[in-house]
C-alpha cells in the first residue's frame, strides 16, 4: 500500500512538472503572456516621420541604458505621420523636452529608442507625449540622396 | 545465380510488408484496448513510473547541456555580426522546434523503449504472456495497452521539459558567462517565439515520435523471437528503428510544419 502511494506521488509530481513547463513556456518564453509581473510603468507616447523597422517590444534606453520598452506601433491618421506607445518605469522620470530618437543596434542590429532629457523642470505623466522626436535613418533613402547628388553634380 | 538473387530481394520484401502488416493490426488491437486504460486508470501508473520518471534524469541532464553548447556556440557566431542580443531567440527557436522532440524521443528509445522491448520479449519467451491468456484475459488489452499509453503520454510531457530546461540553461551561459543583456535575451525570444506556431507545433512533433517510438519497441518485443538472442536482436532492432523513424518523420514533419514555400 505504501508503495502504491509513492509511486502515485512521483507519477504525480512529474505529470505537474511537465505541465509546469506547458505553464512556464506559455507565459515566459512566447508571445503569450506579455503583460505579466511588470514593474510599476507608466506610458508616454511619440509620433515619428518613419518608425523604420521599429517593432513592438524593442527597447527603449536613455543614455545606454534600458529604461521601458515599446509597446505599440501605429499610423495615426489624423496628421498622417506613426504613432509610437512606450511604457517607461516609474524610476526614470522624464522632462518635458526630452527628445526621442529611433537608433540600430549595430549594422544588422534590432532598432531601439533612444532618449535624451532635456532642461525643464516639468516631468512628462502617464499618457503625455514627446513633441522632439527623429525618424529612423532608413538606408535607401540616404542611399537615393547620395546618388542623386552624384549624377546632379 | 539470377534467379536465386531475385528470389532473395522477393523473400526480403514479402518478409518486410508481412512485418508491417503484422505490426499494424498489432498497433489495432492495442488501441482496441483502450477504454479499459479509461476505465482503470491504477494500470498506467506502474508503466508511467518506470517510462517517464525513471526517464527524468537523463532528459534533463541532456537538456541542460545542449542548451549550455548552443547558447555558447550561437554566441560565437552572432558576435561577429553584432546581433548577439539575438541568442535568446536562436537558443528557443532551435530548441523548441527541433532539438528538443528529436533528442527526447531518441533518448527515449534509448533508456524506455529498450526496457520495452526486453521486458515484453522476455515475457513472450518465458510464457508469461501465454499463461495471461491461458487464464481468459488478453496479453494485449491488459499488458501492452497501458504501456503504450503511459508512453505516449510521457513522451511529450519529457518534450516539455527538455524545452524549459534547454531555454534556461541557453539563458544560464548567455547572461551569467557572455554577458548578453537579459532583457534583450528574453524580450527578443518572447517578439519571436509564438505560441501556437513553434511551441505547439514542437509539442505535436512530440506527440508523434511518442507514438512512433512506442509501438516501435512494444511491437519489436511483442514480435521477438522467444529465445534469449531473439530478445537481444529484438532490443537491438527497436533502438535502431525508432532512431531512424524518428530522424525520417522529423524531416518530413519540419518540411511540412515549418517551411513555407
Amino acid at each position: 500500500m505504501r508503495q502504491t502511494k509513492n509511486l502515485e506521488l512521483m507519477v504525480g509530481v512529474f505529470v505537474f512538472l511537465g505541465l509546469a513547463s506547458l505553464v512556464l513556456l506559455a507565459f515566459n518564453i512566447s508571445n503569450l503572456g506579455n503583460s505579466f509581473s511588470s514593474p510599476s510603468v507608466y506610458s508616454v507616447k511619440a509620433h515619428f516621420d518613419n518608425v523604420g523597422g521599429l517593432r513592438t517590444r524593442a527597447k527603449v534606453t536613455m543614455s545606454g541604458v534600458n529604461v521601458g520598452r515599446v509597446v505599440s506601433v501605429a499610423y495615426d491618421q489624423k496628421i498622417s505621420r506613426a504613432l509610437v506607445t512606450m511604457e517607461i518605469q516609474s524610476d526614470y522620470p522624464l522632462t518635458t523636452d526630452t527628445q526621442a530618437s529611433i537608433y540600430t543596434a549595430g549594422l544588422l542590429g534590432e532598432q531601439y529608442i533612444s532618449l535624451e532629457p532635456g532642461a525643464e523642470d516639468e516631468v512628462l505623466r502617464d499618457g503625455d507625449s514627446i513633441y522632439l522626436s527623429q525618424s529612423a535613418l532608413v538606408l535607401e533613402e540616404i542611399v537615393g540622396k547620395v546618388l542623386v547628388n552624384l549624377t546632379t553634380k | 545465380m539470377m534467379r536465386n538473387l531475385f528470389e532473395r530481394t522477393g523473400e526480403k520484401t514479402l518478409g518486410f510488408l508481412q512485418r508491417l502488416g503484422r505490426a499494424s493490426i498489432f498497433l489495432f488491437h492495442v488501441l482496441k484496448g483502450f477504454p479499459i486504460v479509461l476505465t482503470r486508470p491504477k494500470l498506467l501508473l506502474d508503466s508511467l513510473y518506470s517510462v517517464g520518471v525513471l526517464s527524468l534524469l537523463i532528459i534533463v541532464f541532456s537538456a541542460l547541456f545542449v542548451g549550455m553548447v548552443i547558447s555558447l556556440l550561437g554566441y560565437v557566431t552572432l558576435v561577429d555580426f553584432g546581433a548577439e542580443q539575438s541568442l535568446g531567440v536562436l537558443v528557443a527557436l532551435s530548441i523548441l522546434r527541433e532539438l528538443a522532440p528529436v533528442l527526447t524521443a531518441l533518448l527515449y528509445s534509448g533508456r524506455a523503449g529498450s526496457a520495452l522491448t526486453a521486458e515484453i520479449g522476455l515475457m513472450k519467451a518465458t510464457e508469461q504472456l501465454a499463461s495471461i491468456e491461458m487464464m481468459a484475459i488478453d496479453p494485449i488489452r491488459r499488458v501492452i495497452t497501458p504501456r503504450f499509453v503511459a508512453g505516449i503520454i510521457a513522451v511529450p510531457l519529457l518534450t516539455l521539459m527538455f524545452m524549459v530546461v534547454g531555454i534556461y540553461s541557453g539563458y544560464l551561459i548567455g547572461h551569467g558567462w557572455l554577458g548578453v543583456d537579459e532583457g534583450s535575451f528574453w524580450a527578443q525570444m518572447q517578439s519571436k517565439v509564438q505560441w501556437n506556431y513553434d511551441i505547439l507545433n514542437g509539442l505535436l512533433k512530440g506527440f508523434i515520435f511518442g507514438i512512433a517510438v512506442n509501438w516501435i519497441a512494444l511491437f519489436e518485443g511483442y514480435d521477438a523471437v522467444p529465445t534469449s538472442e531473439g530478445v537481444a536482436r529484438a532490443t537491438t532492432r527497436s533502438v535502431v528503428y525508432s532512431a531512424l523513424i524518428v530522424l525520417a518523420l522529423d524531416f518530413i514533419l519540419t518540411s511540412i510544419m515549418f517551411v513555407e514555400v
